[in-house]
């Protein structure tokens, strides 16, 4: 006679894969999106120059996301798979954030009621809009839980931190130099007992003064411009 | 069509590593591939692109097309464009079935986006080229019945820090040129005005001046190549793609260029090749 199974119950099982989640997330390193009069722009703390935590979706539209590299690696190429085709078959200005986000939300939401485990990940699709009235932050949960955002929006272990250090500093009409310093500032901040140096920043920029794909990173080189000045 | 349906979310979200849009839509929405379906017979008459021409020079290549497309002997438009960037590095120019050959256009310059966005790194020269070669053999149904497409395709390898230019036979055959090349009605005639103004190294402003000259003798030979229009301002599409990446020359850049190429045609008779 086999054993029988063990009832956990739905309230339980829910808990535990939430907690699961949240604690791969908060092993991570966190990332700041910030919109400000420039555009949007993404400050990481990330040691590696080539794999990278923000990335280019479409022409106006960006993917930045904090846990485990594996898992948002394969939601990103999804994301610039539902962009492309849309654009194609569409239009190019018929991709838009709020869909690629409702997509990632469908897809999170299935794996965490149904697969082994939850993704221990935690995203954010950016739209550029005309503005920063217009920006759009779409951040969305290891569960598949969406909320839209203004200002800027922290992920990863010391998002909480993160958030009140810039809130602080945070205004809609800052200029890129300014967004950028007040990211690195607050990202240092988390964690004073390490050293943050350029080179373990990644920062990328949708940028409004560019014409059609607004997607641009910063090198070392221009990050250190900023704030070194 | 299910949109962001089971099917499209499905694909995009399969843990396969293939960096190819065109297998994506291949699989995903076959209609709107551009050689989707042939039905068998003859094709029916449809516009076609005419001349279009390539040719190296000191900082990279300069590509040009005419603005002519003709429907038998009807001209089916008279601004067609037929020199498109394909990404920040190259350009690709269109002869042949105009429809397919922009269709195919557009699918070549999402391939290249999407690879560089799932990558996270640009294909090189050489690969955008094979890429296309593929493209072009694949169309090859179409091209039985008469749809033939024939791009020219150049850009600026970065790696040799040189412009490069391919053509293509209507099967996906892949040639490079070192010099120059002119394809469609009229390439023929640009191709010879070509042979006597192209020189190795030769300035951009030399080279933009070769480009419109071989399009305006090409239009004096060849009813389907369409000429400079003064009166109407319909210039070529003349575009440059160097280590600044591609760069289209407005009409008023070429406005002074097509008038003394114009002049040195009627009044000397310098410049064409009878």
């Amino acid at each position: 006679m086999s054993p029988m199974p063990y009832y956990v119950s739905p309230e339980q099982l829910m808990k535990d894969r939430a907690d699961y989640a949240r604690k791969g997330i908060a092993r991570g390193k966190s990332i700041l999106a910030i919109e400000c009069a420039a555009g949007i722009i993404f400050v990481a703390e990330n040691p590696s120059s080539t794999l990278h935590k923000v990335s280019e979706l479409y022409d106006r539209v960006a993917f930045c996301a904090v846990g485990k590299y594996n898992e948002f690696e394969n939601l990103r190429i999804a994301g610039v798979r539902l962009a492309d085709m849309r654009g194609y078959v569409y239009g190019r200005e018929d991709v838009t954030a709020k869909a690629i986000a409702n997509a990632y939300a469908q897809a999170l939401g299935t794996i965490f009621t149904q697969e082994m485990k939850p993704y221990e990940v935690e995203l954010l699709v950016a739209n550029l809009g005309e503005d920063h009235s217009t920006d759009e932050l779409y951040h969305v949960l290891y569960d598949g839980s969406v909320s839209d955002e203004q200002g800027f929006v922290a992920m990863g272990g010391q998002a909480e931190a993160l958030a009140n250090t810039l809130a602080q500093q945070y205004e809609a009409t800052m200029n890129f130099d300014d967004a950028l310093k007040a990211g690195a500032q607050a990202l240092a901040a988390a964690d004073p007992s390490r050293p943050l140096g350029t080179q373990n920043l990644e920062v990328a920029v949708l940028d409004r003064a560019r014409p059609r794909r607004a997607f641009r990173r910063l090198d070392d080189a221009d990050v250190a411009r900023v704030l070194g000045g | 069509m299910s949109d962001w349906g089971a099917d499209w979310t499905k694909a995009a979200f399969a843990p396969n590593a293939n960096p190819s849009f065109a297998d994506l839509l291949k699989n995903t929405e076959p209609t709107a591939m551009p050689h989707a379906q042939t039905p068998p017979g003859p094709a029916p008459q449809l516009p076609q692109a005419t001349t279009i021409l390539a040719l190296t020079f000191a900082d990279g290549v300069v590509m040009a097309g005419d603005r002519r497309a003709t429907e038998g002997y009807q001209i089916a438009d008279r601004y067609i464009v037929k020199v498109f960037s394909a990404d920040f590095y190259s350009a690709v120019a269109i002869a042949g079935a105009a429809g397919p050959a922009i269709d195919m256009v557009r699918l070549f310059q999402t391939e290249l986006e999407h690879y560089e966005k799932v990558e996270g790194e640009v294909l090189s020269l050489e690969g955008k080229a094979n890429k296309l070669a593929q493209m072009i053999k694949q169309n090859f149904p179409m091209a039985m019945q008469g749809l033939v497409v024939v791009p020219l395709f150049a850009g600026f390898d970065v790696r040799r820090a040189a412009g490069r230019i391919f053509r293509y036979d209507a099967v996906g055959g892949r040639y490079e040129d070192s010099s120059y090349h002119a394809t469609g009605s009229g390439g023929k005639d640009a191709r010879s005005a070509l042979r006597t103004s192209w020189f190795k190294g030769m300035p951009k402003d030399r080279a933009i001046n070769a480009a419109v000259e071989a399009l305006t003798v090409a239009s004096e030979e060849d009813v389907a190549t369409g000429g400079p229009d003064l009166a109407r301002g319909i210039f070529p599409i003349v575009a440059t793609v160097t280590a600044q990446g591609y760069e289209e020359i407005s009409d008023d850049s070429l406005r002074p260029v097509v008038a003394q190429v114009i002049e040195k045609i009627v009044h000397t008779g310098e410049g064409t090749p009878t």
